[in-house]
């Protein structure tokens, strides 16, 4: 069970010493249980970071999912709700109608939000349902002892694709941040990494930005971190984070697709007002209908 | 804008405008007359439902349409989901998130949505789940049918765990029942389903104009953000087998209670009755019927009708069939129903099976003609 961080000997802690120099979120109760090299820790930090400077965690609710992500709710000292496999998104749309004012987020992986769960993820996107979604590629199933997922790289041996990923009958790697990023719905769609210091850096900020966009009422926000699996991928974590940093960074770029409210998108969507505007014109002659 | 775009339909007045309060212009009348499923989905804005979610499917999309205009008008949540699987699902989060939820779908919808409704189950979440059924299995017919009731009595998804079913024949019985589902899923914290057919769904009927509110309930388990508190979490995975043993442990401890607290059911002309009839819903109103035409040709029919068909009223039909020479289960199914009958009646009278499937509807004649098929061959035991 989660139980809230004590805070008492930090701040002794900092009155003794003048300044805190490294001290865990207060939002982040228990140390993980994540297998070494597992980048589950280092984003689950970042989220607790990024509640605790925007003073968020007092009204956050986590929507959790399936895979080793589930765990979330045991490290984050957040008030939480699980899914069934796939449906994060979908739960998330019933707290977040219910309770607006609340910050709503999911923390999926990649078999949960991107197989069994892409009905959802999508349809919450083209409604511009305005939680947010921390989406964690790993390109496997890391819980189920790393089967094939739809974003595992083409060639990768897992468990269900012995000789590699063979695009004759497995197809391709799925682009969610890409295709996602062209539905108006989307305020927000950046991937980021976490295969060095300075890419956890870029990814806080990301997730930060994240949730301003939620808070700022524009539409759905999603931030897809890139992120290791050592033991299903077969490696050390050491040769897991230079996997990570060269040969998935080189089939999923990262960057910011959409940030509607600073003006990136891609060209060709409508935005969410302009998709409003063109509603309220076609909406027009019913509202000057005459009175019966 | 919404009353003048929708002139064909009747808009009921609501128990939120109490006499002496502007509505004197244009009394309440006595009846109105409403379509089941508009009837439904207004009893459950009457009984406080804050949230809908739902997906279009025959016989039961009228639902969807009346929630559609009268939620947001009432400044509660709906949302036309992309699945009944995600209806189910943000149906959950709203839940969780304490409000009181209402579901709707038909056969086909219902399958989709068993896994939400294990994991509601399973997290303890009070949702209402209306089941406007039709004719199966696979996509089967748009038909009223009663195919559902092993679904939903026996559970409805995986894992052990129950759901309280409730079936009503009446259209105004329906409104009374949708309220007491929220009651009833609040009180125990579990899913309810209303387990309705396509002719309850489609039929008008007259219905008071005056639907009944239910008190807004104050649970402490709810997510709200942990302000000052403990998080809380909504979850029905517990890892190690000890801890979901004690947790499956406890909702059967539920459900005991709710077996001795929430058992309903109705009787027509049992007192002296040769044969009676069990059915419920739609099977239920022709079974009515046929047991005025039996008794008018002199032959002794009575009905039992359980209205909980989840708990069961077991004891109260083995009581009520104790001097009966037979019983008959009528249902718009193979043989569903006749399984809890015979259960319940522990071999102490016969038991017979009248049934139609597929949309088709038993005729009063057929049932009378299945009781006196009964009674011939019944005639060696006990006469």
């Amino acid at each position: 069970m989660t139980s809230l961080p004590q805070t008492d000997n930090q701040d002794a802690h900092t009155a003794e010493c003048g300044r805190t120099v490294y001290r865990r979120p207060l939002l982040l109760s228990n140390p993980t249980s994540y297998c070494p090299g597992c980048g589950h820790g280092i984003v689950h930090r970042l989220v607790a970071e990024v509640l605790e400077e925007l003073d968020l965690g007092r009204r956050t609710i986590l929507v959790g999912s399936v895979g080793c992500s589930v765990f979330a709710y045991d490290y984050l000292a957040l008030d939480a709700v699980e899914s069934p496999h796939g449906r994060a998104a979908a739960v998330a749309t019933g707290v977040k109608r219910y309770r607006p004012d609340h910050v709503v987020f999911t923390y999926q992986g990649d078999g949960d939000l991107a197989a069994i769960g892409t009905a959802e993820i999508v349809h919450a996107a083209a409604r511009g349902e305005r939680f947010t979604t921390i989406f964690v590629n790993n390109g496997i199933y890391g819980m189920t002892g790393g089967q094939m997922a739809p974003t595992t790289l083409l060639g990768q041996r897992t468990t269900s694709s012995p000789t590699g990923r063979d695009p004759q009958t497995a197809g391709y790697p799925l682009p969610i941040t890409e295709m996602l990023s062209l539905l108006p719905g989307v305020a927000y769609a950046a991937r980021v990494s976490v295969a060095d210091p300075v890419l956890v850096g870029r990814a806080k900020a990301a997730i930060k930005r994240a949730f301003e966009v939620q808070l700022e009422g524009h539409g759905f926000s999603l931030v897809e971190v890139l992120s290791t699996c050592p033991v299903g991928w077969g490696m050390t974590p050491t040769q897991a984070m230079e996997h990570l940093a060269t040969d998935v960074a080189a089939v999923y770029p990262l960057g910011t697709w959409v940030d509607r409210a600073k003006g990136v998108a891609p060209a060709m969507p409508m935005t969410m007002e302009a998709a409003k505007a063109a509603a309220s014109h076609t909406a027009h002659p019913a509202h000057t209908a005459p009175e019966a | 804008m919404t009353v003048a775009q929708t002139p064909r339909r009747i808009r009921p007045a609501l128990v939120a405008s109490p006499p002496g309060t502007g509505g004197e212009a244009s009394p309440l009348p006595r009846r109105v007359l409403m379509k089941g499923n508009e009837a439904m989905a207004e009893a459950a804005i009457a009984a406080g439902c804050d949230a809908y979610f739902g997906y279009p499917i025959t016989p039961q999309a009228e639902l969807l349409e009346w929630m559609a205009r009268r939620m947001p008008e009432e400044g509660r949540v709906f949302v036309q989901a992309e699945s009944e699987l995600a209806a189910i699902n943000m149906a959950l989060g709203a839940a969780a998130a304490g409000a009181r939820v209402l579901v709707s779908s038909s056969s086909p919808g219902i399958s989709l949505m068993a896994e939400g409704m294990s994991y509601m189950a399973g997290s303890r979440l009070p949702v209402v789940l209306i089941n406007v059924m039709r004719g199966g299995p696979g996509l089967g017919s748009i038909g009223a049918a009663q195919g559902d009731y092993l679904q939903a009595v026996k559970g409805h998804g995986h894992g052990d765990y129950r759901v309280p079913v409730l079936g009503p024949s009446s259209i105004a019985e329906a409104i009374d029942l949708v309220r007491e589902a929220f009651a009833i899923a609040e009180r125990y914290r579990t899913p309810v389903i209303l387990l309705a057919d396509g002719i309850l769904g489609q039929a008008m009927e007259p219905v008071s104009p005056v639907f009944k509110a239910l008190a807004p309930s104050t649970p402490d388990w709810v997510l709200e953000g942990a302000d000052g508190r403990e998080p809380r979490v909504v979850r029905s995975l517990h890892l190690r087998p000890e801890d979901l043993e004690r947790h499956d442990i406890a909702l059967q401890a539920v459900y005991s209670e709710i077996e001795a607290n929430e058992i309903r059911w109705a009787g027509e002309e049992l007192a002296d009755a040769e044969i009676v009839l069990v059915a419920y819903g739609t099977a239920a109103r022709v079974s009515r019927t046929a047991v005025q035409r039996a008794r008018a040709q002199g032959l002794r029919a009575g009905l039992f009708r359980p209205i909980s068909l989840w708990p069961f009223p077991a004891a109260a039909l083995r009581e009520a069939s104790a001097g009966a020479r037979a019983v008959v289960a009528v249902e718009m199914s193979a043989g569903q129903l006749v399984e809890d009958v015979r259960l319940a009646i522990e071999g102490a009278v016969p038991v017979f099976h009248h049934g139609r499937m597929g949309g088709m509807v038993p005729t009063p004649d057929g049932v009378v003609a299945a009781m006196r098929q009964a009674w011939s061959t019944t005639d060696g035991g006990t006469s």
